[in-house]
């Protein structure tokens, strides 16, 4: 059920974000979210994308290191306390986020969580009624 | 069973070793002090003559050469038979100054050769085995030393040389190499390439290394034998002395004997000279007792190790060397503290990380910096950001606790860290001082 986010380290220093998405560019990579995390040396850039395998190839294949990690993506309404609805489940089932972001959308806005247990928060959402989208959606966007 | 390549002269009792080094040494004074000039004029500074040397006790009577009295005496001044008996020369990279040109009779080669041929034999080599010789040919004394032992041991010779991985790889599939003779690094990489490649250690059909011209670490030694499925043996040697297989590993992989037929080994205090006795760290120094054509006495190697003549499993009886824990002139001081790269390395596996990294130490301030780069690695790269940092500062308390001086980890992109086919370039020194 979960969607595949793409991990990749890059260091912490001018021209290496963009040499990722000229790698990315030139291979039509389409990128669906982004996130940026550093430290003072290095960096993780989290990404959504329209294909997984292939952009795991060609990751690879540029010599990049990079790890595929599951997250729960919700398809939260644009209105005053949709994304509030998502965290009352979290914090009622006591699910601790690692981190999120978030794609905006004109109707519905998508939010990416990063939590230690997947498979539980997933269970939670679905007890709620909250939609839950899958790798599929995500490439349609 | 173990297997020799000259038992009579590796296995031979202590008084016999003892008894050819001092007939060896008195004739080898002899013959400097007739036909090296450079050298009489050394000993006649220090008041001795050839009478003076009757037995090994009496070496510490002569005097050092350095390094320096090789570029002083540079090209011909250390040559001690004419011209026309000399047949080659091989030479250093330069790489710490002016290169070091060394000469070889006819017979200087010969006994060279036979070095290199114990220790293929010392790692299991004979003459149904693939030798590849990935070491440079050419002017490095690597790749003809292993060359010329790998035919004295009749092992079917690949003189690949060095470089070119893709062509080393095949020749080691298609001709079903048993015995790869190159610098460590080189053996990583090549290693991490058929690893690349999805080749198990069972696919690949090398069943021995013979690995030097640089320093490694004993878990740098684990690394290669697990990729490669291999025994990694080490092989000691300068071009000063004649080229490797001057001292080389046996099966008991824990130090190196020493040629003591044709090298006559010292430890000494590299501050004051002084002859230390076995087991304690100092300076190495070597006697060449064979070579004719450059025969250096008391030359002072630089390399920091220590001496054992403790029995060893093998049934060899040479004196062992450790391997040399670092140079005298690779020893950064930063901050008033020793340190040296091979310390650095063994922190680094011993926490994971690959034994790609390169020292950068600068000046900040009138105080000195130290920062190590090295390689992210899949096994090591994770999603969770907390997790990288806090096996950073794991392996920052690790270098403080092994070095006594803080240093900073600097994580970099594979490969960025520059590869070399011959020898590394760990350290870069910015500090002007």
């Amino acid at each position: 059920m979960s969607v595949k986010q793409i991990s990749v380290f890059i260091e912490n220093k001018p021209g290496t974000m963009h040499e990722l998405t000229k790698v990315l560019a030139e291979n039509h990579i389409d990128m669906r979210a982004l996130s940026l995390a550093e430290t003072e040396g290095f960096g993780i850039v989290r990404i959504l994308v329209d294909d997984v395998m292939e952009t795991s190839s060609v990751l690879k294949d540029a010599g990049y290191i990079y790890q595929l990690t599951p997250v729960v993506v919700v398809a939260v309404p644009d209105e005053p306390g949709g994304l509030n609805k998502v965290l009352t489940v979290f914090t009622a089932a006591g699910i601790n986020l690692n981190y999120m972001y978030a794609i905006p959308g004109k109707t519905t806005a998508y939010i990416i969580f990063r939590v230690e247990d997947v498979k539980l928060a997933e269970k939670e959402l679905r007890q709620a009624g909250i939609h839950i989208a899958d790798q599929e959606e995500i490439s349609a966007l | 069973m173990e297997r020799y390549y000259q038992p009579e002269i590796e296995c031979a009792s202590r008084e016999e070793i003892i008894a050819i080094q001092n007939k060896k040494l008195k004739e080898q004074v002899k013959h400097v002090w007739d036909n090296v000039p450079y050298y009489r004029k050394k000993m006649e500074e220090a008041g001795v003559t050839p009478d003076d040397v009757q037995t090994i006790d009496d070496l510490k009577k002569l005097p050092f050469l350095s390094k320096s009295d090789l570029r002083d005496a540079y090209p011909y001044g250390l040559v001690g038979v004419p011209l026309k008996d000399c047949v080659r020369i091989q030479s250093t990279s330069g790489t710490t100054g002016k290169r070091v040109v060394a000469f070889y009779t006819k017979e200087d080669i010969d006994l060279w050769e036979d070095c290199c041929a114990r220790a293929i034999v010392a790692a299991g080599g004979t003459n149904e085995d693939v030798c590849q010789v990935s070491y440079g040919y050419g002017l490095f004394t690597g790749g003809p030393g292993l060359n010329g032992g790998s035919h004295k041991v009749g092992c079917l010779t690949v003189p690949t040389s060095s470089g070119n991985t893709e062509r080393q790889i095949m020749f080691i599939r298609d001709l079903n190499t048993t015995i790869l003779c190159c610098t460590p690094s080189y053996a990583a990489y090549l290693g991490e390439t058929m690893k690349e490649m999805g080749l198990s250690p069972e696919e690949i059909p090398l069943k021995a290394g013979i690995f030097g011209a640089e320093a490694w670490s004993e878990e740098m030694r684990h690394d290669i034998e697990k990729t490669l499925g291999i025994k990694a043996y080490d092989i000691y040697g300068l071009t000063e002395l004649s080229g490797p297989g001057v001292a080389f590993e046996c099966c008991a992989q824990s130090g190196m004997h020493i040629n003591e037929d044709h090298f006559l080994a010292e430890i000494i205090d590299p501050n004051t000279g002084e002859p230390l006795p076995d087991g304690t760290k100092g300076e190495l120094v070597f006697t060449s007792l064979d070579k004719k054509a450059f025969p250096l006495l008391r030359y002072r190697t630089r390399d920091v190790c220590m001496l054992t003549r403790e029995k060893c499993p093998c049934g060899r009886t040479h004196v062992k060397m450790a391997k040399p824990m670092g140079r005298t002139d690779d020893m950064l001081i930063i901050r008033g503290v020793n340190v040296f790269p091979s310390q650095i390395e063994t922190v680094l596996l011993n926490h994971g990380y690959p034994a790609n990294y390169q020292i950068l130490v600068d000046r900040v301030n009138n105080s000195d910096t130290l920062e190590v780069l090295v390689e992210m690695t899949p096994e090591m790269f994770t999603d969770d950001m907390g997790e990288i940092t806090r096996r950073q500062k794991q392996l920052v308390d690790g270098l403080k606790s092994m070095l006594g001086i803080k240093a900073k980890v600097t994580l970099v992109s594979p490969k960025t860290i520059t590869r070399s086919e011959g020898k590394a370039v760990r350290v870069i020194d910015k500090r002007k001082i």
